[in-house]
């Protein structure tokens, strides 16, 4: 089994990389799909339904076609003209410009059969609400389970039931979905905000029926996607056959209100639990009743039981059809709603026990790393003196609290190839099939070939994000670096090992006696060469290797917990968060800098969630009304705490993905400190300062 | 967007022609036109640029204060003699959006932008105010609408100066194709009962030419507190302008008015009387109180009652404690 070189030993991994392409970021060098401008380009535009549930009858685009400017226009995107939700596609224009497209999409007649739509859980359950689908009822419903439930509830001294609401979060990555597409002949170049060049490839070909050899999918940089960009978009199939159309490059980027409707969301919850416990605090069964809506997409999952051991436990789980758009994989799906729930329950159970809330957690806490997780967070935020504060005892109409969360998540490697060119000038270039969504993929490509090679991070040439390179999978469910890692040591390690055998040949020694150490090659005779030295021996033959992922070089099983300062001012409502302390869980850290980045990224992400995010539906059109930036309130530089993030690292694990556990807790540590600060709980996210209100006033 | 001509006047005359026939919008900051013109809300025939009139730009110093309509936000809030003397206008000026929108946003803007309802700002409803026959918010989502002086409709006003500068005792300087005049910008506003598409009395050859304060008392002081759901950027949930003549610890007289809660900046007189005659920190609990008696929320905003209530209380408190940022 493959394996890294001692932590202590490392010159580059494990340090603090400023990420490589920040300099051309920050300067708006670097170009994203929304940059992209081949010659010729047209923009695209789309025509969205504005009826949640109708039949498309007709669509007269003659005069949308007639205006000047225009040089393509499609109408029969839509599969089956029987559209479901607010935002689907139904037509698409290509123009000279984007005013004269957006102008050409006004000027298209849809003569619409409307029919009647549901578009909130609550109203989707009733038995006679309309059906979503017309062939299944709008609720599916799962058990799950384990254990005697009846017996581990007959076995509690005390029981707490409670109920949960969670709300349906849009993604919002800052640049929105779309594309760039170009063909050249019968071969096609699409350049996509994406998580998966190659997935991305595969889908297109598939949905235009041509090989897929004939399509290259790029993404040098990207602004976001938290799961929404994982899949091939029909936007891009939109984009290739408008150019198809026009016999020109098509840009297709959504707007912000499409990017809100039709490209997933965070599926929302109602969640009843119950748990049980010994007065001690020990758990000793724990059931649910759960209900989520996807929209039209299913997969209204809600992770229940979340994180700690139950003797018994049985979850009901309902998962209901709207008509609103299909959810997707969004950072870490189905726990931070699982956890909001959970965690709120365990806190109550601790105050009415008159338990403190950490043993508690401890006490039902199998995981061996998290106990050592949560003593270094009580540390942090100093939780012992915090404990002994009574909920709600602050003086003042502004309070202060503390609560906290624990995570977990399941990431873990799979198969990556690299290629890696070592030049007889010196240079390195690799290339891989993956792509940095902002976490910093490229810069850990780097590192990782650089400590392979012995060579400073800047001498290497990484070249991510184009489907030309070898197969790399999505970057999803943080599997990102434990796939990556592992295939650049590999390939890098071939590389060095056929550079080697050159060497030793010239200098008539070993190739085993020659080590690669800062930039030079040093023979155990005592001779040293310089890099460039060494690779000059290469002359015409460039060494020109393919590696892959290996076992024993990254691990899986990711744990952390969060503790949350909060400010409640009991007068307007509004919750401030001070400070999360967040431990993650991450394994051999390939780069500190972007990996704690990731963790700050997380926890914001968090506690937007947890205090402004929201979906907001219009029952009667049928619509969401605040499809935009300005009432979408997502968290600013003003809601952003100090955020001390703590790497718990354990090299020997190997490389591990830290991407999405981070913004799992965050909303349930503020939601247990909202109570510990004010004595009263906030069930329902997000805790909006009317919720803060109605809470205290019905306290 | 709907094709439009832009013009620009070059002078008080020529703008007054351009906006003669009832089909020319404004330009000053845009900040709030834009938006609208992409939405194709109220599509204006023509588009009248007046940044080239110099006489509406600028601050000057009369017996109290004369403002150019065209003098930014970030000009208000940084004026030297409005953050000494007129607390509550730079406090307002600094509230709104985001440093880059306050440097392109203007007074005169500020005072004139419609409203920010997600019924009206979407061309997906042909709400009353866009001369439809429904207000949405009525039976649908009303979180952020009026609890006074709604119906028929429902909106909230949304800028942050004008309950300011209505507590400071502004006059507006209007000019149309008739001449000059002035008028007291308490009156500038107008309900839905009144008029349903327009939220001020402006004539539609009129524009805003000058912001007139009143000379500045040493015994007033005056003070601005806004709630936002999201600090970094928002409009106000609620706000509240204070400017309070004083005697001593006592209250001779004053203006309160509350923004972000009713179709037009609303004046609350009975809390005024509430502190009239009397010694200021024995008299706030009822002057909040009697400000949002009276309040008709809505089903989901009847927490901005609750709001308001402590949002004032916290303005006189802070105002009685004479605070140094808020005389």
């Amino acid at each position: 089994m493959a394996s890294w070189k001692p932590y202590d030993e490392m010159k580059v991994m494990g340090q603090r990389q400023p990420r490589l392409d920040g300099p051309e970021k920050v300067t708006g060098r670097a170009r994203y799909t929304y940059d992209q401008r081949p010659p010729g380009m047209l923009y695209g535009v789309l025509l969205t339904s504005p009826h949640a549930a109708a039949r498309v009858v007709a669509i007269d685009a003659d005069r949308a076609r007639a205006l000047p400017g225009v040089r393509a226009v499609l109408t029969d995107i839509h599969p089956t003209g029987n559209v479901r939700f607010a935002g689907e596609y139904v037509a698409a224009v290509a123009a000279v410009n984007k005013q004269v497209a957006l102008d050409a999409v006004a000027l298209i007649e849809v003569n619409w059969q409307t029919r009647a739509h549901v578009v909130t859980l609550w109203e989707a359950i009733d038995e006679d609400a309309p059906r979503v689908f017309a062939d299944k009822d709008n609720v599916t419903e799962s058990e799950r389970g384990d254990g005697d439930v009846d017996a581990g509830f007959s076995q509690a001294e005390t029981i707490v039931e409670a109920e949960f609401f969670t709300q349906v979060q849009t993604h919002s990555p800052l640049e929105t979905h779309g594309s760039v597409a170009a063909w050249d002949g019968d071969e096609l170049t699409v350049w996509d905000s994406t998580q998966a060049v190659h997935g991305v490839r595969e889908g297109l070909a598939k949905a235009l029926e041509m090989p897929a050899n004939k399509v290259r999918v790029i993404c040098h940089h990207m602004g976001g996607g938290f799961g929404a960009k994982l899949g091939p978009g029909a936007y891009s199939v939109i984009a290739a056959k408008l150019a198809r159309q026009a016999g020109a490059p098509v840009q297709l980027m959504l707007s912000r209100k499409d990017q809100h409707l039709s490209v997933g969301n965070r599926p929302d919850s109602w969640q009843q639990l119950k748990l049980g416990a010994t007065k001690d605090g020990q758990f000793t069964a724990f059931e649910c009743t759960t209900w989520g809506s996807g929209g039209i997409g299913g997969r209204g999952g809600v992770s229940q039981p979340y994180v700690y051991s139950f003797p018994a436990w049985k979850q009901q789980h309902h998962d209901v059809a709207t008509n609103t758009g299909g959810a997707r994989a969004f950072r870490a799906p189905g726990r931070p709603q699982a956890c909001f729930a959970m965690e709120q329950i365990i806190d109550e159970m601790a105050w009415k026990l008159g338990l403190d809330p950490l043993d508690v957690r401890l006490r039902n806490d199998g995981n061996e790393t998290r106990h050592e997780q949560w003593r270094i967070g009580a540390e942090r935020i100093d939780w012992p003196r915090w404990r002994r504060r009574e909920p709600g005892a602050g003086a003042g109409p502004i309070k202060r609290g503390v609560g906290m969360g624990a995570s977990i998540w399941f990431t873990g490697g799979r198969g990556t190839k690299a290629q890696m060119d070592i030049l007889s000038d010196g240079t390195v270039e690799v290339r891989c099939g993956t792509q940095d969504l902002g976490t910093g993929t490229r810069t850990l490509v780097a590192a990782v070939a650089a400590e392979e090679l012995g060579l400073p991070i800047a001498a290497i040439n990484a070249r991510i994000g184009d489907s030309d390179f070898p197969y790399s999978g999505g970057s999803g469910g943080s599997t990102t670096a434990p796939s990556v890692a592992p295939a650049i040591k590999n390939t890098a390690e071939k590389a060095k090992a056929e550079l080697a055998i050159v060497v030793a040949r010239h200098l008539g020694v070993a190739a085993d006696t020659l080590s690669f150490v800062d930039g030079t090659v040093r023979v155990a005779s005592g001779q040293t060469l310089s890099w460039r030295e060494a690779c000059a021996m290469l002359g015409a033959n460039a060494v020109s290797v393919q590696g892959e992922w290996q076992e024993g070089l990254s691990g899986s099983n990711v744990a952390g917990c969060q503790f949350a300062e909060v400010e409640v001012d009991t007068e307007t409502g509004r919750i401030s968060v001070i400070k999360v302390v967040a431990v993650a869980d991450c394994g051999l850290i390939v780069d500190r800098l972007t990996t704690e980045s990731q963790v700050n990224g997380a926890v914001i992400q968090g506690i937007s969630y947890a205090l402004l995010e929201e979906r907001i539906m219009d029952s009667e059109t049928g619509r969401m009304v605040n499809a935009d930036f300005e009432n979408y309130k997502v968290l600013g530089a003003l809601e952003t705490p100090e955020i001390d993030v703590i790497l718990y690292d354990q090299p020997e694990r190997g490389v591990i993905g830290i991407g999405e556990p981070p913004t799992i807790p965050t909303s349930a540590a503020v939601a247990n400190a909202v109570y510990h600060a004010i004595g009263v709980r906030l069930r329902d996210l997000p805790m909006t300062p009317d919720k803060v209100l109605r809470a205290l006033e019905g306290a | 967007m709907v094709p439009f001509d832009l013009v620009s006047p070059r002078n008080l005359r020529d703008v007054a022609e351009s906006l003669a026939d009832g089909r020319g919008e404004i330009l000053a900051g845009g900040t709030d036109l834009l938006d609208r013109l992409k939405e194709r809300i109220d599509p204006p025939a023509r588009v009248v640029n007046i940044k080239s009139l110099k006489e509406l730009y600028g601050i000057t110093e009369d017996s109290g204060l004369s403002l150019g309509p065209l003098t930014t936000m970030t000009e208000v809030a940084g004026n030297d003699r409005v953050r000494h003397q007129y607390p509550a206008l730079a406090e307002a000026a600094l509230s709104v959006a985001t440093p880059q929108l306050r440097n392109m946003a203007t007074l005169g803007g500020n005072l004139c932008q419609r409203p920010r309802c997600w019924y009206f700002r979407s061309n997906d409803y042909p709400c009353l105010k866009k001369g439809g026959s429904v207000c949405y918010a009525v039976t649908g989502r009303n979180k952020y609408h009026a609890i006074f002086g709604g119906g028929p409709s429902y909106i909230v006003h949304p800028s942050d100066t004008a309950p300011a500068l209505i507590a400071l005792g502004a006059q507006l300087e209007i000019h149309g194709a008739t001449g000059k005049r002035m008028l007291p910008l308490h009156d500038f506003f107008q309900g839905p009962r009144e008029n349903l598409l327009h939220e001020n009395r402006l004539q539609r050859d009129e524009l805003i030419t000058r912001v007139q304060l009143p000379p500045a008392k040493e015994s007033t002081r005056s003070t601005f507190l806004k709630f936002r759901e999201k600090q970094s950027l928002d409009f106000a949930i609620s706000s509240v302008a204070v400017a309070l003549d004083m005697d001593g610890d006592t209250v001779r007289d004053g203006r309160i008015v509350l923004g972000g809660v009713a179709p037009v900046p609303w004046s609350v007189p009975a809390a005024v009387q509430q502190l009239q005659g009397r010694r200021l920190g024995s008299a706030i609990d009822d002057a909040a109180e009697a400000a949002v008696e009276g309040a008709r929320p809505l089903d989901e905003n009847g927490f901005k009652v609750t709001l308001t209530r402590n949002l004032l209380r916290r303005a006189l408190q802070q105002l009685a404690q004479g605070k140094a940022d808020a005389r």
